[in-house]
């Protein structure tokens, strides 16, 4: 595939993502003016006129619609960080309209940045020194481990296996191109025409459609909110996990945490994606594991989106209790006050210094009972807005999104060029770029994998 | 024996080249040509640059490598244009970028026209010989010692031994060690290569019986024709040179019998019974497309005449490696064949290669310096993926000697770039043969421009005359004229409402530009020119290039922007001292695929297998960051 790396435009969210007032979309590269111009709209001013480092206030337009209400700096090269042109979107409509603002940028010919790369430009333009350069490198390290990760997660998921069998189809279709041109004496081989090649285009495009439609209603349907429960052993942190389980019968996946006893589970609540950590099997075995199992717990709690905390209201706080209490007292969290059915133990001021009463449900799990208020509760935290996914899954989902949105313009294409009558192997540098844009999601892009099926597929000679 | 021989000090070279095969003539005459003192040494005179398979010459993408040699100044194109019985152009429904011309040659003439062009050429010695050893100091080549005893001092030579390293042919249980088409073998510069270090692989390859033309029912069967229309390879050869009286092909068909037959005696073939080397998965034997595509119910074949004063008749799509007598059971299986008499007898052949990511893109192996290699023996198949090898390697030894820099074709450039790079680049694990797929931007690289990409490098490197040169030039001015007359050049509705009307097509409403007007895929140019006449008429090829040019002008461009994509990358080259390990944060099989093939450019690093993205952004960095100390001393 091509790697462009050095002299394209990229774009990235360049604030934290959660609830600022204030996010910036950051564009460095050769057209990160000409970009900004196609989306910034403000009478009949143009954004590539303008002065260096000014600022200009406008709005995002996509299309016709308004997007936010913003402010754009401009920094032009080579005074400026990455010591490329750069314009900065300063926005004010919240997340939404931030990731909004980002893909418009996609859209418009950036690529989205890599983790660092921002740094990298500005090493590579010689802006910074070799000791900064080689803090950078480590970040970039860590963060493509990490983002591979993510990106395996994503391998094993559905939007993957649509995305392959898709692949497929067009890699039929461009094998049986490729023998006819290759080989174009044998006539036993079906000659592939236009008209196939519409059909087959027109059926990937629909396809496409609906899973972009699907992603823009919910980039989160597919990663699933991450909620942890934790607690000290024996206080139902499994029955919450079978109850809520039982009753929801709508299991995505199933599959073994990384580490041993731990589990996970992609459960639906009340539209709600969530991805279930569940630390149960930490404490409940031996004591030579109890020391990895903290650590293990401490790893998971920071990692998610959620805390589920389970506290067993039949006996007093213990030091574990406050212990995980104070751990997950910045974090967004719902403290379970499990075990109603039995008599109170546990002294309530003591507690409700730890926690804030909205934070609190009382429930049973014996009885099956509160546990409906639990599910309304994690679903209003959610399409609040109050609960946000971890970085990296953002940016990852964004990434698909703008890749799918390419392949379904080189789509637009394929079509256009059947309609004004260019020959198949023209039309086909289309499908082909669909084909290879597709692979991007999954990571599958091989220029032999095209060869391996001709020659699977076809009996060959001349 | 061989010990004995006395060795003696015989007549210094600049260039030596060792093979006289499609690959070698290609290297000599171009080291020759660029006036070096060349020697060609062959194990056989009769046998220059001889076709030990299919009788043809071009076809899909190695086509256009033909005539990506006429236009670096090489002679293949040349020579089969003098050589011909018949002449088809393929894929003319589709696109202009996979349009392709195929010959079929007479293989007879073919070598003997090119022997004669080698014997007249200046700074050129042909030489029968065999050579046995490589003499190499300090790891620079220094000469070559033959069989014969006779030492050369050279100061670069090229390999091109095609198939004849170690040959061994396989005919069913029989086995024996030879060169193609039972000439001798050369046994003896394999196990020295091997001395010298380098990592060789066995390749396999196949070829089909061939049967006497009076023993075949034409009446049964199909013919195929030439065309009529002129076309030739080089673009030096006139349309009136175009043959009449060209020779057709024949089509046939295998059936159930005959798949009967090879499935009873798959055990009789060797690449079925036991240990066999890689064979091509694009040229299969007879055997293999029976075992792979069971059920397919029949396999076409081509009967194919060698020539105009022979009645040898080339069975295409048949090559096996099965026993003699089980190759006359299927042939007379198959209609037409039924009383077909045998010629000579198919065969398969294994031999030695070079495995080729020992080569830089010079094609200078990195071993040895001044030692250059091409053709087959880099694990190639064809006729003109080795000629497209072999100018390339003629021009870098001559270059060698000269002390200059290297001439390296890019991927964008042409398809030899592109076969080179894949070698280098990626190795190969099969013969390889080039497709149009293998290039990434093959509406670039088509047959009717290779002259406006190669002709300016081939005048530039000394292989293209002055005089082709000038020619070339003003076809490509009259080009450019006419293309700028065609933007300002307004056509009224009335201008070409007959030309419409009879098209059964609207009326225009309003003028238009005859640029834009051409776009139209159903407008040709000669049709405005008719017309509009341009004040110098071009000819049928020249009118080709303003169609293509402005039909495909979107995909062309987009094509172009690829290209430029990639410049950067292509441009930024590797220190040759670089150590991968000192990396840190690269990936171990990165670095392992990184140390063994050693890239000189970041774009070709980037398409070695198992280096991912990440990679290529980190080595990019840490070459940045070298570059960064060298400034701050």
């Amino acid at each position: 595939m091509t790697n462009q790396y050095v002299d394209d435009t990229i774009a990235a969210i360049s604030t934290p993502p959660g609830e600022g007032g204030i996010s910036i979309v950051r564009l460095s590269g050769g057209d990160a003016l000409a970009i900004a111009d196609k989306l910034y709209h403000m009478g009949r001013k143009s954004l590539k006129n303008q002065d260096s480092h000014t600022i200009h206030y406008g709005y995002i337009m996509d299309g016709d619609e308004r997007v936010d209400e913003v402010m754009v700096s401009i920094m032009k090269a080579p005074r400026t960080y990455t010591v490329e042109d750069v314009v900065e979107i300063n926005t004010h409509g919240g997340m939404v309209a931030t990731q909004r603002v980002l893909e418009l940028c996609l859209k418009a010919g950036a690529r989205l940045a890599e983790p660092g790369e921002f740094t990298k430009r500005a090493f590579l333009n010689g802006r910074i020194d070799l000791s900064q350069a080689e803090a950078v490198m480590d970040v970039i390290q860590a963060k493509t481990d990490r983002a591979m990760k993510v990106a395996m997660k994503q391998l094993q998921g559905n939007l993957a296996e649509q995305i392959r069998i898709l692949r497929q189809q067009i890699l039929a279709t461009l094998a049986q191109v490729e023998v006819n041109i290759d080989y174009p004496e044998y006539d036993d081989i079906e000659e592939m025409t236009t008209a196939l090649i519409e059909k087959e285009a027109r059926n990937v495009q629909a396809k496409i459609n609906d899973m972009l439609q699907g992603a823009r209603e919910g980039k989160i349907l597919r990663d699933g909110l991450k909620a942890a429960i934790v607690g000290r052993p024996n206080v139902g942190k499994s029955s919450l996990l079978n109850t809520l389980l039982k009753e929801e019968k709508a299991i995505v996946t199933n599959i073994e945490g990384t580490t041993r006893d731990v589990i996970e589970e992609f459960i639906n609540i009340k539209g709600v994606p969530l991805h279930l950590i569940d630390t149960a099997g930490i404490r409940d075995t031996e004591d030579i594991v109890e020391k990895i199992g903290v650590e293990r717990s401490r790893e998971v709690i920071e990692e998610a989106d959620l805390i589920l905390l389970v506290i067993d209201q039949s006996s007093p706080l213990t030091a574990e209790d406050i212990a995980l209490l104070e751990q997950t007292e910045k974090m967004e969290r719902l403290v379970l006050l499990n075990k109603q059915d039995l008599a109170p133990q546990l002294d309530l001021d003591t507690l409700m210094s730890y926690v804030e009463p909205a934070e609190v449900i009382e429930l049973s799990l014996m009885k099956k009972s509160g546990v409906d208020r639990l599910e309304e509760k994690i679903a209003a935290l959610f399409f609040s807005g109050k609960t946000a996914l971890h970085g990296a899954q953002l940016v990852s989902n964004i990434r698909h999104i703008a890749l799918l949105e390419k392949a379904n313009q080189a789509l637009d294409d394929v079509l256009l060029g059947i309609e004004q009558g260019m020959p198949v192997d023209l039309v086909q540098i289309d499908f082909t770029s669909a084909w290879e844009l597709l692979g991007n999601i999954t990571g599958e892009t091989v220029q032999d994998e095209l060869l391996d099926q001709l020659f699977s597929r076809f009996c060959l000679g001349k | 024996m061989q010990d004995k021989v006395k060795i003696y000090p015989s007549e210094p070279y600049d260039v030596i080249v060792v093979g006289a095969g499609h690959a070698g003539v290609e290297a000599a005459l171009a080291a020759a040509r660029m006036g070096q003192k060349t020697m060609l040494m062959t194990i056989h005179l009769d046998k220059v640059a001889f076709m030990p398979c299919n009788p043809a010459i071009g076809g899909p993408a190695k086509g256009i490598v033909v005539r990506e040699v006429d236009a670096l100044g090489g002679e293949m194109g040349r020579n089969t244009d003098k050589t011909y019985v018949q002449m088809r152009m393929l894929n003319t429904a589709k696109g202009p970028a996979v349009r392709a011309l195929r010959a079929q040659s007479d293989k007879n003439y073919y070598s003997r026209n090119m022997k004669k062009v080698l014997e007249e050429t200046e700074n050129l010695t042909l030489r029968q010989g065999l050579v046995n050893e490589l003499i190499v100091e300090d790891g620079v080549i220094k000469g070559i010692i033959t069989s014969t005893g006779a030492r050369h001092q050279a100061k670069a030579v090229v390999l091109t031994t095609g198939t004849s390293s170690r040959g061994e042919i396989v005919i069913g249980e029989l086995k024996y060690s030879s060169g193609p088409d039972n000439t001798l073998p050369s046994v003896r510069l394999s196990e020295n290569l091997l001395e010298l270090g380098f990592e060789l692989d066995r390749f396999q390859t196949s070829t089909p019986p061939r049967i006497h033309d009076r023993s075949i029912h034409y009446e049964a069967i199909e013919e195929q024709p030439g065309h009529k229309e002129p076309n030739h390879f080089s673009f030096e050869t006139p349309d009136k040179a175009y043959r009449q009286d060209q020779l057709s092909c024949w089509l046939t068909y295998t059936n159930e019998q005959t798949h009967q037959i090879i499935q009873d005696n798959l055990d009789r073939t060797y690449t079925y019974s036991g240990e066999f080397a890689v064979g091509p998965r694009y040229c299969p034997t007879i055997e293999d497309k029976i075992v792979r595509f069971h059920d397919k119910p029949r396999h076409l074949l081509f009967l194919e005449p060698e020539g105009d004063n022979s009645h040898e008749i080339y069975v295409q799509g048949m090559s096996t490696a099965m026993p003699e007598e089980v190759q006359l059971d299927i042939l007379r299986s198959i209609k037409g064949l039924e009383d077909v008499e045998l010629m000579r007898t198919g065969y398969a052949i294994e031999y030695d290669i070079i495995l080729p990511h020992q080569l830089r893109p010079s094609l200078e192996t990195k071993l040895v310096h001044g030692l250059f290699s091409a053709g087959q023996i880099n694990g190639t198949s064809g006729y003109e993926e080795a000629a497209g090898q072999g100018i390339i390697a003629g021009i870098n030894a001559a270059r060698y000697t000269q002390g200059k820099e290297p001439y390296v074709m890019k991927r964008n450039e042409g398809y030899i770039g592109v076969m080179i790079d894949d070698l280098v680049t990626k190795g190969t694990v099969e013969p390889y043969r080039l497709l149009t797929s293998r290039a990434e931007y093959r509406l670039l690289l088509r047959h009717d421009n290779a002259d406006f990409r190669l002709t300016e490098k081939g005048h530039e490197l000394g292989l293209v005359s002055d005089e082709r040169y000038e020619r070339f030039l003003l076809k490509k001015q009259r080009i450019e004229a006419e293309l700028e007359r065609l933007t300002q050049l307004r056509l009224r509705p009335k201008d070409v409402a007959a030309l419409l009307e009879e098209k059964g097509e609207k009326p225009l409403k309003d003028g238009i530009l005859a640029y834009d007007f051409l776009r139209r895929p159903n407008i040709q140019y000669a049709e405005i020119a008719q017309l509009f006449p341009a004040e110098v008429a071009l000819d049928r090829h020249e009118q080709e290039q303003i169609d293509i040019r402005i039909k495909y002008e979107g995909y062309i461009e987009k094509s172009l922007q690829k290209v430029e994509q990639m410049k950067r990358m292509e441009d930024k080259t590797i220190p040759s001292f670089i150590d991968y390990h000192q990396i840190n944060s690269l990936k171990a099989e990165a670095v392992e695929r990184l140390e063994k093939i050693r890239p000189e450019t970041i774009a070709q690093a980037s398409r070695i297998s198992g280096v991912t993205p990440a990679d290529i952004a980190i080595l990019s960095v840490y070459i940045e960051q070298g570059k960064f100390n060298m400034h701050a001393k």
